[in-house]
């Protein structure tokens, strides 16, 4: 199989990884960086486990090809802290109780960043929609959408959060 | 210096998010140790047949391809075992690891591929010519039920057992009963499907001769026993290690195939084998659940109060009776009558073999299914009667003063397999949900059309069975430092389980949380457990926690009065110092004091509650908003209320998902046709916004030291039977009965345009 190097910014670090043309980035981000917060559910871009953020949007891993990435600035769960604290969103997750067995958080956690980010006032019905797109087993997103709100306020004081 | 010891009924956050919210958690699949390799599973593609050909060459002379492992690499196939609710009679359909002369589902394992990456283990599985001669599929409990077609030719029948649930006398009840009414209701095949598929990693040190098995879960000791038998091993060359995982549900973590397969590939190997399944074929693979068909007659008087209930539940088991395969039959027989007060039942049950993927327990096992029927039928009965539904259900509960109370006999079979509910004050719990919900102005719309759509209220109540698994182990060990360390069998499938058992060892030693290390689920760290089933890691590894607290303080008397030269009973023990009188001495100085007790219980815990709903159905469409949701529930004395909550909240929304979404459909060839989660629908944010939950600390449990009962399971048993219910009584006008799940849009719309075809009988009373 033919391999290539491909050259990304993954959470604020320059790296080139030696990536096989046929993998994808979910695998490229797991086994060749080492980044295993990006979770794999189910392979055909419905859970939304995979989700990372590309160049702002948030993008499901698993549909993506490595080598489509080159050149891109990535962003995945082990990139929303600040220097070991928890982001504010990551906090309130934590406060709501909006997580339990943690498997499809990571992905929820890039897409509600990549949306709050855009759009820091997103009313109740807003998430849902956009939260729709993950998959959680779990909670039953009552929780989830209460963290999420309640993340809003670092959003829209202007900091990136 | 004092606390006031108030970790238990805190809502503490859980020490699980620090990882998991940072990405950190490990999950099997993030296991990469060095010279790791992969395996892909080859499964057969056809529901019946016997095997003619597994032509392995193209796929060995792959390059990168390590082995290619049949049945006939294995040699003698083990055969694997029942955990649960075994019979004799289920023996002779138990599941062989892998297909070597018949294959009897759609996903079976014929063949193991283990290569030096991923990619190539599938393309050298693609590579295997499996050649199968199709045998007639048994697509169907009624198909079985003729046995023309046999699963397995070594027996006369693919009737694989029976229960019988007994109470009273039916027989004389019913003849005598002022009210009947029998009506058949069906549970469709679903399943748990947690967000991460199952994997193993197992590492064969040939050296050694010793076997480490990660993403192990649930049953930790039972499964090690398992392979290692297997394996020809001694179990001490054996551990199961427990790593983060990915929702259980009750499915995850049973023996399957692949519990023996994948060790055994590492040591035909030599080294360390990962396997992870795909979404797909964890669909085909994993534990089904819940389908069964049921013929039932309830009998009242005309007062609404309950005389009987009887009748047949026909089960379509899947190809095999797995590791709790029986579980589910001898639940549902037994919880018909749910907390209700029925003094005359006679229900048998009826577990046929087909042709699909085998089924195993899914939260609240028979108990969803025996509610959706029992819920059904009372408001059924309440409605002929002219009776308000909940004042028929408050009627008949079981009053308080008549607890505790077995449930109906499991006929013929020994004293293990009955149980009693142990306590509660059911109308009380009632009660406060109609509140809580708003029942008599939600009353008013009951039936109504408003804005096109019909508007329907409907409650239920339920128990839900808890601390199954007749013990656990807890070690507890001061360290160096004076922490604690804190060792159960209890194993978590991410319930936050971490978190509520260092709640209740910070408390039974009095001392801060910081300084508990708790460890959990690997057979490494006590001698022996059990796991997290039955809605037990908190009732039974929070007791065995209870009882080694109480060991370590009275180690730590004994020690701490001889050093102090007092009586044992001057000493105290707390915030992690042993006390005597102004003289104090830390923990530290006690580093290595090492205690393991063991908590052992027969008896199950009973937590309870009620559901309401409240829906709007759209005539023209079938589709089904939920307005509101309420459930409240007493689960006994209230560990973590948050993670409870969530529990709940999660719970309710997987019922849902049941009743409405989720459903494995099979061709009549026993070909599966949901093989992704584009056709196996999940709920998501959008579908079921409107939920709540309350739950109470009403009545601590009398059969265990910390007073708790399970919980976690009883959110989603109601609701099949509410939503049913409520869809009822909004679509009063029309008669509208649905009998089967799910009550999708199209089965909705269905009934709606058989009720307006019959539009000149509107009411179908079947009354006797």
């Amino acid at each position: 199989m033919t391999s290539a190097p491909i050259t990304v910014t993954i959470n604020g670090a320059r790296k080139t990884l030696n990536v096989s043309s046929r993998i994808t980035l979910a695998d490229a981000l797991r086994d060749v960086a080492r980044l295993t917060g990006t979770h794999v559910g189910c392979e055909h871009g419905v859970c939304g486990a995979c989700t990372v953020i590309i160049d702002g949007l948030a993008v499901r891993s698993c549909l993506m090809l490595a080598v489509q990435a080159a050149g891109s600035e990535i962003t995945t769960v082990e990139g929303l802290a600040n220097k070991g604290e928890f982001s504010a969103l990551q906090a309130s997750f934590r406060k709501h109780h909006a997580v339990q067995c943690g498997f499809c958080t990571p992905g929820i956690l890039t897409t509600m960043h990549a949306l709050l980010r855009e759009e820091p006032d997103a009313d109740e019905e807003r998430i849902r929609d956009v939260l729709s797109g993950n998959i959680c087993r779990c909670t039953g997103y009552v929780q989830i959408v209460e963290a999420v709100m309640e993340a809003r306020a670092s959003y829209s004081r202007g900091s990136a959060a | 210096m004092t606390r006031s010891n108030a970790y238990i009924g805190s809502p503490l956050d859980r020490i699980e998010d620090l990882r998991l919210l940072a990405g950190a958690g490990t999950f099997v699949g993030d296991l990469k140790p060095d010279n790791l390799l992969y395996a892909v599973i080859l499964r057969s593609p056809i529901s019946h047949g016997r095997i003619r050909k597994i032509g392995t060459a193209a796929a060995r002379s792959l390059q990168g391809v390590a082995a290619v492992i049949t049945a006939a690499e294995i040699g003698e196939v083990p055969i694997i075992p029942v955990r649960q609710h075994g019979k004799p009679e289920g023996e002779p359909y138990r599941q062989p690891v892998i297909a070597g002369e018949k294959v009897r589902y759609v996903g079976e394992p014929v063949a193991v591929v283990i290569a030096s990456e991923q990619c190539i283990a599938e393309d050298a599985a693609e590579l295997i010519e499996l050649e199968i001669d199709e045998l007639p599929a048994v697509a169907t409990h009624e198909i079985a039920a003729r046995d023309q077609t046999l699963l397995f030719e070594n027996t006369v029948t693919n009737l694989a057992t029976t229960f019988y649930a007994r109470m009273g006398d039916a027989d004389m009840a019913f003849a005598t009963a002022e009210y009947k009414r029998k009506e058949k209701f069906s549970v469709h095949r679903h399943t748990a499907s947690p967000m991460e598929t199952r994997g193993l990693l197992a590492e064969w040190n040939p050296e050694l001769q010793r076997m480490v098995v990660s993403g192990a879960t649930k049953v930790p000791f039972f499964n090690r026993n398992v392979v290692a038998e297997m394996l020809r091993l001694q179990p001490s060359q054996v551990d199961l290690i427990e790593v983060d995982v990915g929702g259980g549900f009750g499915a995850r973590g049973e023996f399957y195939p692949e519990d023996f397969l994948i060790p055994f590939a590492a040591r035909y190997v030599g080294g360390n084998v990962r396997w992870v399944e795909d979404r797909r074929e964890h669909l085909m693979a994993m534990n089904h659940a819940r389908e069964m068909y049921a013929d039932l007659e309830i009998a009242c008087r005309k007062d609404g109060t309950l005389v009987g209930v009887r009748g047949r539940i026909d089960i379509d088991l899947g190809a095999y009776v797995r590791t709790n395969g029986f579980t589910t039959p001898r639940n549902v027989v037994q919880f018909v009558s749910g907390p209700y007060l029925i003094p005359n039942i006679a229900i048998d049950a009826f577990s046929y073999l087909t042709s699909k993927t085998p089924t195993g327990t899914y939260r609240g096992p028979g108990r969803y299914e025996a509610s959706f029927f029992c819920e059904r039928l009372l408001d059924m009965a309440a409605n002929d009667l002219g009776i308000d539904p909940a004042e028929f259900r408050l009627k008949n509960l079981i009053p308080e003063d008549q607890l505790p109370r077995p449930l109906a006999t499991m006929a013929g079979l020994d004293r293990t397999w009955q149980t009693e509910l142990d306590n509660g004050a059911y109308g009380v719990v009632m009660e406060r949900c109609l509140k809580e919900f708003g029942w008599e102005e939600k009353k008013k719309l009951q039936g109504q059309l408003i804005d096109g759509r019909y508007h329907g209220i409907a409650v239920g109540n339920f128990v839900e069975g808890g601390a199954g698994g007749r013990f656990e182990n807890a070690r507890m060990t001061i360290e160096k430092g004076g922490t604690v360390t804190v060792a159960v069998g209890s194993t978590a499938l991410g319930q936050g389980l971490q978190t509520i058992l260092s709640q209740i060892a910070a408390d039974a030693l009095s001392m801060p949380i910081e300084r508990i290390r708790l460890l959990h689920g690997s057979t490494t760290l006590v001698t022996q457990g059990f796991g997290s089933f039955h809605s037990r890691s908190t009732v039974m590894g929070g007791s065995a926690i209870l009882l080694a607290a109480e060991a370590l303080v009275a180690l730590l008397r004994d020690k701490g009065a001889s050093h102090f030269g007092c009586e044992p009973d001057q000493v105290s023990v707390s915030d992690g110092y042993v006390y005597y009188g102004t003289k104090s001495m830390e923990f530290s100085a006690f580093a290595g004091s090492e205690v393991e007790r063991q908590f052992e219980n027969r008896k199950l815990t009973y937590s309870y509650g009620s559901h309401t709903a409240h829906v709007a159905v759209d005539p023209g469409t079938g589709h089904v908003e939920l307005l509101d949701y309420m459930t409240v529930d007493d689960v006994g004395r209230i560990i973590n209320p948050a993670t409870l909550h969530g529990q709940i909240l999660g719970a309710i929304v997987q019922g849902l998902g049941s009743t409405f979404l989720e459903h494995l459909q099979y061709d009549e060839n026993g070909q599966l046709l949901t093989g992704s989660l584009a056709d196996y629908l999940l709920p998501t944010a959008t579908d079921f916004p409107n939920i709540r939950g309350i739950s109470l600390g009403l009545r601590p449990c009398p059969n265990n030291p910390l007073g708790a009962k399970g919980a976690g399971e009883g959110g989603l048993i109601a609701v099949g039977g509410v939503i049913g219910n409520a869809i009822a009584a909004a679509l009063r006008s029309m008669s509208v009965e649905p009998r089967d799940l799910p009550l999708s849009p199209p089965q909705i719309w269905r009934l709606i345009q058989q009720a307006k075809a019959s539009n000149h009988n509107p009411k179908m009373n079947e009354q006797s």
